[in-house]
């Protein structure tokens, strides 16, 4: 079985990440696959905020890292997907190329005030997944 | 890195149709670049059509979109107020060759000593500055010019909520138009700073005497040029190859540049560079290739023929809105948080960097101020070295050279052993000053009759230390 969760770095994808990680812990032969999309609008305020690429790349990977290290400390195997684009577009492309059997998906992600102009990254992707989600609040 | 078959014809559908996109996305910009310039608007389209054109067959970036741009736009304006076009063009075409060798020499390894503050001082100070040339078409002007201004920035926030096929400020702009022609309100329009083109742009020689004098005039406007340019074009092509997960070559970036705005200059256009908001429309609409760029100048130029006319009916408090808009996404708005929870040199070098560009009104010499002040702040940060006095010796702690040896000198003032070990595990030899300051060292405890020892010189310390001793 595999369970996915989409994270960005917010502390509600945290939560959406336990939450991930406790249902792959009672499920038999579940893994968990750890999503995380680098957002094309981001781009240029990420480059313009990292000191050098390198430093961009290991940002991005101390997103991912707290949980994988979650993960293994209940020893559930996890995987991670690094992708660029469009948050919702991105998600919603692998989940369901991937055959994901369950996803999770943090209620709001880091901005805020974005999402009231632009809708949310979870609503977009509730809609288009064609597997169950469970949005952790 | 892809075959030059792959650049061209890797991605033909989504090239072809992300092109369509960024070339309708140049317009707006362009004719506002033209507009804070004060050159006809003919100057900054034919301008983002060679340059476009030329830099998908000779930029290092494929997707990238160079075109004309608000940052060398403010280069400009002072030379076109003193001098006029003709300097303008001369500028551009010396600023392709500066470009041309500095990209031949290598400039883009240079890129590396650009601390990301000084990048965010300049895009900072480049939104701040373009807000501010709107300025004045906005106070002390009609109430008509405000509701217009207002209700473009209002639709270009909105438009994309509902509609993202086609750009929104160009959606805004025909909108806006529409409104101002059947309501028949009176606003000052494009037509009134100067005619559209609806012809082909034609090679000709810039209008000036080829002498000292007039070297002397442009010179300094193609150094800041040069500078302004490729600092944009490389952020753009690391920006880009970060989306795209590609790499690419810089130097031939540089090169590029170069080359197009040398020819631009001859055509009757301003100089430009790599342009990031619509490199990022271009990824984003699925263009990766060298056709994305050309499709775009070429689209842009059909566009500028068909339709002129209606071009010069567009009312400038919407080019205002436009151009708001423009300075409201060049400024970084992550700055706040990154003077808070970065080093505060760092925060200082961004705050440097702005007030310089706004105080000089010149982007070049803040970004060279700005990297001066931040190489001399890592030089003050790494020479810190300590010298700690253990039961096994003096134990030297961090790198010797220029910078931190009087420190270390001084550590052996107080003396009192009658034998000394100096361990140099923690630390390294970098220059002939370092191995200056323990010769000097060792003199001195001598001659007060204290033996010194040497200990945990590293290989490289030790080669450089006996090579000089």
């Amino acid at each position: 079985m595999k369970i996915a969760v989409a994270i960005d770095g917010s502390e509600n994808a945290l939560r959406a990440a336990k939450h991930a990680i406790t249902l792959a812990q009672y499920l038999p032969e579940a893994h968990l696959e750890v999503i995380y999309v680098a957002d094309y609008d981001k781009a240029r305020d990420e480059r313009l905020l990292s000191q050098s690429p390198e430093s961009l790349t290991l940002k991005r990977e101390q997103k991912v890292q707290p949980i994988l290290e979650l993960a293994k400390g209940v020893g559930v195997k996890a995987k991670v997907t690094m992708l660029k684009g469009n948050p919702s577009q991105e998600i919603i492309k692998y989940v369901n190329s991937e055959e994901i059997d369950q996803l999770v998906i943090g209620s709001r992600g880091l901005n805020t005030l974005q999402e009231m102009v632009l809708g949310s990254v979870s609503h977009k992707v509730m809609k288009h997944v064609n597997c169950p989600i469970t949005i952790v609040k | 890195m892809y075959t030059l078959k792959q650049q061209w014809f890797g991605n033909v559908r989504a090239d072809i149709l992300a092109g369509i996109v960024v070339g309708l996305a140049l317009i707006p910009e362009a004719l506002a670049f033209a507009f804070i310039v004060g050159v006809d608007p003919r100057v900054a389209l034919y301008a983002s059509f060679t340059i476009a054109v030329i830099t998908s067959f000779v930029g290092g970036r494929p997707g990238l979109i160079s075109a004309a741009t608000g940052a060398m736009a403010l280069v400009l304006v002072s030379l076109m107020a003193n001098h006029g076009l003709q300097y303008v063009l001369a500028a551009t075409i010396l600023t392709g060759i500066i470009q041309l060798i500095l990209g031949g020499l290598g400039v883009a390894n240079l890129m590396r000593f650009i601390p990301n503050s000084v990048m965010l001082g300049f895009v900072n100070a480049l939104g701040i500055m373009i807000f501010i040339t709107q300025m004045p078409y906005l106070l002390g002007s009609t109430s008509m010019t405000y509701v217009f201004a207002i209700i473009t920035l209002i639709l270009v926030y909105a438009i994309p909520r509902f509609f993202t096929a086609i750009p929104a400020p160009l959606v805004a702009i025909v909108v806006m138009t529409s409104i101002a022609l059947i309501s028949g309100v009176k606003l000052l329009t494009i037509g009134d700073l100067g005619t559209m083109p609806n012809s082909l742009p034609a090679f000709f020689l810039p209008d000036i005497p080829l002498n000292f004098e007039t070297l002397k005039i442009i010179f300094p406007y193609s150094v800041a040029l040069s500078i302004v340019g490729l600092l944009e074009s490389l952020l753009t092509s690391q920006v880009l190859d970060d989306m795209t997960d590609t790499s690419s070559n810089k130097n031939k970036e540089a090169r590029g540049q170069g080359i197009a705005n040398f020819v631009t200059g001859f055509f009757g256009g301003m100089a430009g560079c790599a342009l990031i908001g619509q490199s990022i429309i271009n990824i984003k609409s699925g263009g990766r290739g060298r056709l994305s760029t050309l499709t775009a100048g070429v689209f842009l130029l059909f566009l500028i023929i068909v339709l002129g006319d209606i071009v010069i009916k567009i009312p400038m408090p919407v080019l205002v809105g436009v151009m708001i808009m423009v300075s409201i996404t060049t400024f970084n708005w992550g700055s706040f948080k990154f003077l808070k929870q970065a080093p505060k040199s760092e925060s200082l070098v961004m705050l440097i960097t702005v007030a310089i560009i706004l105080y000089t009104h010149n982007l070049a010499i803040g970004v060279v101020s700005g990297v001066i002040v931040s190489a001399l702040f890592f030089v003050a940060k790494i020479s810190r070295v300590t010298v700690t006095n253990g039961l096994d010796g003096y134990k030297v702690e961090g790198p010797l050279f220029f910078a931190s040896t009087t420190k270390f000198i001084q550590s052996f003032d107080n003396v009192t052993e009658n034998e000394v070990v100096i361990n140099f595990e923690n630390s390294q030899l970098w220059d002939e000053s370092a191995v200056g300051a323990i010769v000097k060292v060792k003199q001195k405890l001598e001659q007060k009759s204290v033996k010194v020892q040497i200990e945990g010189l590293n290989s490289s310390s030790e080669q450089l230390y006996k090579r000089l001793t």
